[in-house]
């Protein structure tokens, strides 16, 4: 069998950076969430900040360097799968990621090493400074490569010359028409994402008689959280969206499955867009829905996929069935964090279980959110790997296929592996609950290690 | 912006990417080193306290990697577009390897099970050295292109000489992490780092031989760089100082020394890595592609220049406050976490 080296290399590039997201998406809302807890204590020297802090520090180590170790991998997949890609946009995409190494990456490793061993060594005031240079790090580390990925999706501030794009731009080419929706709207899901995981582990808590004290206040921070996110996360999609019909209106076409520009939109709640009839089959859909929701009118017009010859349609069922999950998601999101703050409001959030339940069993939400989305905007970005400049097909390595799927067999099983021991230990981290003391001198936050000065 | 400036910063940038490789080379050398020696220790106390003492910087340490790779591809895509396919099982199984070391660190505190910690993290270790080693052998060697582009097989690194650099550069990495533990722990823990350390220093220098035996026997270009005149009277003083080193070297482990016998390793180091770059000057990718060649456009080197200049010191700074934070000796009984 004829392996193709083009399908594979994508095939491993969305393994390993799918992998990859799920940490990020998770580490950049806690660490945040850490530096407030933090600051909180450093304010009010109230315990339970402290303790929780240390509980939650704990699991950020674990995640984080989950993130750093699939992170590395990336780096060097652009030249290893895609060094074609690296020829031609290496002008451009170079610098983006070099300042987020300079930027980010440094910063992250080092202050975290004082977050987690400092406690006894460091004032607490500088203790404080690390989570937040911390959280800086993540967020910082989020504008780069997002910048990088909108450039790829809308490139500007660039010129064209035998094949190669030389930089004319920088701020155009950072501040490209899609970065400041993208970085939005990313953001703002990673805050979500992480809020969901304390909802869960407060309500966990809570339902178990455990750590109550402590479980009372995630909750309440997680709930107000996500009261105000959550809705304005469907705001910011919309945008996105707006955003993304004006430059790549194909993807929006096939986010909804619309086939012909000519007729307005219907909302498909389900269906299977068939490629060879150009159709949707079982289709339950709402007339015009879709043209209100993207076009804000009633009869509204956008491109259909046939205004576009069958080889520049993005592959349909990703795009497709990928929007369908984040919006269901992000819906349930909206609903649970919008009726936990009803509970709030009538003091009967700590005491509704079956609400308890429900949030204690959906801390994954965010997660599949967060990949949804990002099967959307890449696989709807498809076929090209830089938007309207380079094709996918033509940016791959001169790597024989049976490496790709050598290495692809590989990554598969390392990633099975650590994953699965990573969840588990998560998991025993949590179940071993909040520190009832944080050990260490007054200004300890953290577990210590044992070095002597 | 002037024309010297624009033909001096290929030069630049390979001097700021050879600073960083150096900087990986040896901090992420002693932590590797840490986990080739962890086989060797005596019991689980005292791999608790080996990865206590490498726990508040591998991260950082790592770091450098990606500073190495972004790097290049910031200042020479057309040299990474050639080196990740040419090296590409080699980068990806290192790359691996790293996953398993990296997760070490949380896991292994948390597990029941130490002993496949334990593993894993050696195995990470021994596996990422030996890639690493093998894409130097590989570099040194050459690459095969045409048109720019990589047109070799996919096991093309894999000669003897690879091996050898491989070995060395094992060998090496064990050294700087015997050193280390005779910087950062004391009593007999210590006694036995000077111990392996002598060992090592020897297996070191008998690879470093064989490397600067065969290179030049092998490689015409190799030849010519070393033994023409007047290049071998001003190139003579590296192979000197390399020997002189190593004897000062074998005094300060024996006289157990703390800092002086980690110094003198990376001293080392330091000579190798300016040998290999004599050699294959001025080739980013020997023997075709040349630093300016491979350069980046001027815009895209500038850009990242003015960036660099102002964060390069800025981590420098906080990564030395770090190492002056976490100094001095892990005692008996530490543990991380």
């Amino acid at each position: 069998m004829e392996l193709d080296p083009v399908l594979l290399a994508r095939l491993q590039f969305a393994f390993t950076i799918s992998f990859h997201i799920i940490f990020p998406s998770f580490t950049i809302g806690l660490a945040a969430y850490l530096a407030t807890l933090e600051v909180l204590w450093g304010l009010t020297g109230a315990e339970r900040y402290r303790k929780l802090a240390a509980f939650w520090t704990r699991i950020f180590a674990v995640s984080f360097g989950m993130g750093v170790v699939s992170g590395v991998v990336l780096s060097y997949q652009i030249g290893t799968n895609w060094s074609r890609f690296s020829t031609v946009a290496g002008n451009v995409i170079g610098p983006l990621l070099g300042y987020e190494v300079l930027m980010a990456f440094f910063l992250e490793a080092t202050f975290l090493s004082i977050l987690l061993f400092g406690g006894d060594r460091v004032p607490r005031w500088l203790h404080v400074f690390s989570g937040i240079a911390v959280a800086v790090g993540t967020s910082l580390s989020a504008f780069w490569i997002l910048a990088a990925n909108s450039w790829m999706q809308t490139p500007v501030g660039h010129a064209i010359e035998s094949g190669i794009a030389y930089p004319r731009d920088w701020f155009a080419i950072i501040f490209n028409p899609s970065f400041p929706y993208r970085l939005a709207h990313m953001l703002n899901a990673a805050f979500l994402t992480c809020a969901f995981v304390v909802l869960a582990v407060g309500a966990r808590f809570l339902l178990a008689g455990r750590h109550e004290e402590e479980a009372r206040t995630m909750l309440r921070m997680a709930v107000g959280l996500t009261a105000v996110l959550a809705p304005l996360q469907l705001f910011l999609g919309d945008q996105h969206g707006l955003n993304t019909l004006k430059y790549q209106p194909t993807k929006i076409a096939a986010m909804e499955a619309h086939w012909d520009g000519s007729e307005p939109g219907a909302f498909e709640i389900f269906a299977w867009p068939d490629e060879k009839t150009e159709s949707n089959k079982f289709s339950i859909a709402i007339p015009h829905a879709s043209s209100l929701i993207i076009t804000h009118s009633w009869n509204g017009l956008f491109p259909g996929l046939k205004d576009v010859p069958p080889q520049d349609r993005p592959p349909l069922p990703n795009v497709f069935f990928g929007f369908r999950i984040m919006l269901a998601v992000g819906l349930y999101m909206i609903a649970a964090a919008l009726f936990g703050a009803l509970l709030w409001w009538r003091g009967q959030l700590f005491t509704t279980r079956w609400y308890l339940h429900i949030v204690a069993n959906t801390w994954w939400v965010g997660f599949v959110a967060v990949i949804a989305g990002w099967v959307v905007s890449e696989s709807g970005r498809q076929p090209w790997i830089v938007y309207g400049v380079l094709r996918t097909a033509d940016a791959v390595s001169p790597v024989p296929g049976g490496s790709v799927a050598t290495t692809l067999v590989l990554f598969v099983l390392v990633y099975g592996i650590v994953f699965s021991f990573g969840i588990y230990f998560i998991n025993r981290l949590i179940a071993r609950g909040v520190p009832e003391t944080v050990p260490g001198a007054a200004p300890s936050l953290a577990p210590r290690i044992g070095v002597a000065p | 912006m002037s024309a010297p400036l624009t033909s001096a910063l290929p030069a630049i940038w390979a001097a700021i990417i050879g600073v960083a490789v150096v900087f990986y080379v040896v901090l992420d050398g002693f932590d590797l080193g840490i986990g080739l020696l962890f086989p060797f220790a005596k019991d689980d106390a005292e791999r608790d306290r080996m990865l206590a003492s490498i726990a508040p910087y591998w991260d950082g340490n790592e770091t450098w990697l990606v500073l190495g790779g972004a790097g290049l591809l910031v200042a020479f895509p057309h040299a990474y577009a050639v080196i990740m396919p040419a090296f590409y099982l080699p980068i990806v199984v290192m790359l691996l390897a790293l996953v398993f070391r990296g997760v070490t660190f949380e896991f292994r505190g948390i597990a029941q099970s130490k002993p496949l910690w334990n593993w894993a993290f050696a195995g990470g270790s021994v596996v990422a050295g030996l890639c690493q080693g093998f894409v130097l052998g590989g570099l040194v060697e050459g690459v095969r292109v045409t048109d720019g582009a990589f047109s070799g097989g996919p096991f093309d690194w894999a000669t003897p000489f690879g091996l050898i650099c491989a070995l060395g550069v094992l060998s090496g990495y064990a050294l700087l992490g015997a050193t280390w533990l005779m910087l950062k722990t004391d009593g007999d823990m210590a006694r036995r780092a000077a111990a392996k350390a002598k060992f090592l220093l020897v297996a070191v220098l008998v690879f470093m031989a064989a490397v600067s035996v065969y290179t030049p026997l092998a490689i015409p270009r190799i030849a010519q760089r070393w033994f023409s005149m007047p290049n071998f009277v001003y190139l003579a003083p590296v192979p000197i100082l390399t020997a002189l080193i190593a004897l000062m070297q074998w005094q300060w482990i024996s006289a157990r020394r703390e800092l002086l016998p980690f110094l003198a390793t990376v001293a080392l180091f330091l000579l190798g890595y300016l040998g290999l770059a004599i050699s294959s000057y001025p080739y980013m990718v020997p023997p075709s592609i040349t630093v300016w060649q491979a350069a980046a456009a001027p815009s895209s080197q500038t850009f990242m220049l003015v960036g660099t200049l102002v964060l390069l010191p800025a981590i420098l700074g906080y990564t030395a406050f770090v190492y002056w934070l976490f100094r001095g000796k892990v005692r008996e009984g530490a543990t991380y976490h």
